[in-house]
C-alpha cells in the first residue's frame, strides 16, 4: 500500500445531537482510488465532504478527533479553508458548470486563485481538459457555453475545473450516478488514469463500480466503520459478514 | 431481503443436483457392468452419458448468464464460480464410467474379467461412490467438515489403486502372458476410479472455497486455518 495521504482517527460528526459519524479511524492511500461504500443515509457522503471542510457550511454541526491531510491538521485553527479546498477538489452527483463559456468554466478556480496571467491559463485549461480526457472533444469550441455539452461531457468538465488548480487530492460523490453506460465508462476509465497524479476518494452506490475502479474499499453503516480492505478482497471474500450481506444485495 | 437472484440460484443448485444423481447411478452401473460383465448395462451408461453432456452445456450457460445479469459479488459469486466447476467435473466423472463401460466391452469380448482375485477394485468403486456423493453433500448442505472428510479420503484411494496395479501386473501380465489382455482392461478401470476419486476431491475443494474463500487447491496444508467471516 501506498503512503497514508489522509489520516483519519476517531473522528466523530455530529448533525446537532445526531451522531452520524462515529469514532471512524482509517487511513487513505496516496495515488489510489479508495471507494465508500455503504447503504443510503450512513455517512458516507458526509465523511466524503470532511474531507474538505464542505460540512463547516452548515450550521449545527460539529466534530470530535482528527482529520490529517498530507501531515496537516485540517481542522486546526491556522488552517485556510479556502486554501485546502484548493488542495481537495470535489466533483459532484449531478455535473453543475458554471452557465460560461467551455474555458471560463476552467479558468474560474485559477481566476478566483489570483492568477491573471493569460498565457498561464490557457496552458493549464489546455492541461486540465486533457488531463479530464475532454480535450480533443471541445478544443475547437472552448468558447460555447458549457451547457451545451453532453451529461458526461459536463461531468469531464467538472473534473476538469477540479484539476486546473492543481489539487493533491479529488473526492468524488457519485460523480456517475446521473451518466449514461457509456459516459459512465469514460468517466471511470479518467478515474483510473488519475490516479497516477492524484489521491482520489469516492462515494458511490454503484458496487460494480467500486470493483472495476477502485484498489480499496470501505464499508460504513449507521456512521460506523464497518471493513476496509483491498477492493479485490473485499468484493470475494469480505471479512465481516453484514459486509457481505450488503455487496450481494440482501439489505441496503 | 428477497431476491430474485435466490431463485437462480436454487435452480442452477437443482440442475446441479439433477446431473451429480445421474453421475452417482453411471458410477453404479458401470461398476455393476463391470461385475457382470454385463454388456447390456454398458451400453446403456454409454447412451445417458450424451444427456448428462448436455446437462453441462446447460448449467454452463445458465451460470454464464447469471454472471452477466447479476454481477454477483461475494458468496453468490462464489457459488456461481464453484458451481460452474462442479459442472464441469461430475461431466469429467461420467466421461470416466463412459471408459470403464468401454473396458466392460472389451472384456466381454475377451472372456470375462478377472474379479475374483482382485478385492481391492469393488472396494476402490465403494471410495469413489461415497467420495463423489459426499463432495456433492457437502455441496448442498455447505457442509465443511464434510468436505474435508472427502478431502483426506483421497489418499487411500491413490493406494488401492497402486496395490491393485500391482497386484495386476505381478499375478496376471508378468507372470502369465495370457491372462495379460484381461488383467490390462482392469488395470485401467483401477485408474478411471481413482481418477473419480481425485475429481470429488477437486469437488470438495471447491466447496471449501465456497464456503470459506480458501483455495487450497495445492495448499491442502493451510485446511482450518482461517477463521469463519465475523458477525
Amino acid at each position: 500500500m501506498n503512503h497514508e495521504f489522509i489520516d483519519i482517527k476517531n473522528f466523530s460528526f455530529y448533525y446537532g445531537q445526531n451522531k452520524c459519524l462515529k469514532s471512524i479511524t482509517l487511513g487513505i492511500a496516496e495515488k489510489e482510488v479508495t471507494s465508500i461504500i455503504g447503504p443510503s443515509g450512513c455517512g458516507k457522503s458526509t465523511l466524503l465532504r470532511c474531507f474538505n471542510r464542505m460540512n463547516d457550511l452548515i450550521l449545527d454541526t460539529r466534530i470530535e478527533g482528527t482529520i490529517h491531510i498530507d501531515g496537516q491538521d485540517i481542522y486546526s485553527a491556522v488552517i485556510d479553508v479556502v486554501d485546502l479546498r484548493r488542495k481537495v477538489g470535489m466533483v459532484f452527483q449531478r455535473p453543475n458548470p458554471f452557465p460560461k463559456s467551455i474555458f471560463e468554466n476552467v479558468a474560474y478556480g485559477l481566476r478566483i486563485n489570483g492568477v491573471r496571467n493569460k498565457d498561464f491559463i490557457a496552458e493549464k485549461i489546455e492541461q486540465g481538459l486533457i488531463n479530464a480526457g475532454l480535450w480533443n472533444e471541445v478544443k475547437d469550441r472552448l468558447q460555447d457555453n458549457a451547457l451545451r455539452l453532453s451529461g458526461g461531457q459536463q461531468q469531464r468538465l467538472c473534473v476538469a475545473r477540479a484539476l486546473a488548480i492543481e489539487p493533491e487530492v479529488v473526492l468524488m460523490d457519485e460523480p456517475a450516478s446521473a451518466l449514461d453506460p457509456i459516459a459512465t465508462a469514460k468517466l471511470e476509465e479518467l478515474i483510473v488514469e488519475l490516479k497516477k497524479k492524484y489521491t482520489i476518494v469516492i462515494v458511490t452506490h454503484n458496487m460494480q463500480q467500486a470493483a472495476r475502479i477502485s484498489d480499496i474499499t470501505v464499508f460504513l453503516m449507521q456512521g460506523e466503520l464497518i471493513e476496509r480492505g483491498k477492493t479485490s478482497e473485499i468484493f470475494t471474500r469480505p471479512t465481516k459478514k453484514i459486509t457481505e450481506e450488503y455487496i450481494t444485495g440482501r439489505f441496503g | 431481503m428477497e431476491r430474485h437472484l435466490d431463485d437462480e440460484l436454487q435452480k442452477l443448485k437443482e440442475n446441479l443436483l439433477k446431473m451429480a444423481s445421474l453421475t452417482e447411478r453411471a458410477i453404479h452401473d458401470s461398476f455393476e457392468a463391470l461385475k457382470g460383465i454385463n454388456k447390456d448395462l454398458a451400453e446403456a451408461v454409454i447412451n445417458r452419458d450424451e444427456h448428462i453432456d448436455d446437462l453441462e452445456i446447460d448449467n454452463e450457460e445458465h451460470a454464464i448468464e447469471l454472471l452477466a445479469l447479476f454481477q454477483p459479488m461475494a458468496k453468490d459469486l462464489r457459488f456461481i464460480v464453484t458451481a460452474m466447476h462442479i459442472n464441469a467435473e461430475l461431466e469429467l466423472i461420467a466421461d470416466l464410467t463412459v471408459n470403464i463401460c468401454q473396458r466392460v466391452l472389451e472384456l466381454a469380448d475377451k472372456g470375462g474379467a478377472l474379479l475374483a482375485p482382485i478385492n481391492d477394485l469393488p472396494h476402490l468403486a465403494d471410495n469413489a461412490k461415497w467420495m463423489v456423493k459426499n463432495a456433492i453433500d457437502a455441496f448442498v448442505n455447505n457442509d465443511e467438515p464434510l468436505a474435508e472428510k472427502v478431502i483426506l479420503s483421497d489418499s487411500e484411494s491413490n493406494q488401492l489403486r497402486s496395490a491393485i496395479i500391482q497386484r495386476l501386473v505381478d499375478g496376471f501380465i508378468v507372470k502369465d502372458g495370457k491372462t495379460a489382455p484381461r488383467a490390462i482392461p482392469l488395470l485401467l478401470v483401477a485408474r478411471d476410479l481413482e481418477r473419480i476419486c481425485d475429481r470429488a476431491t477437486y469437488i470438495a475443494e471447491e466447496v471449501i472455497y465456497m464456503i470459506q474463500a480458501k483455495m487450497i487447491r495445492h495448499h491442502r496444508e493451510i485446511l482450518n486455518q482461517d477463521p469463519p467471516l465475523k458477525s
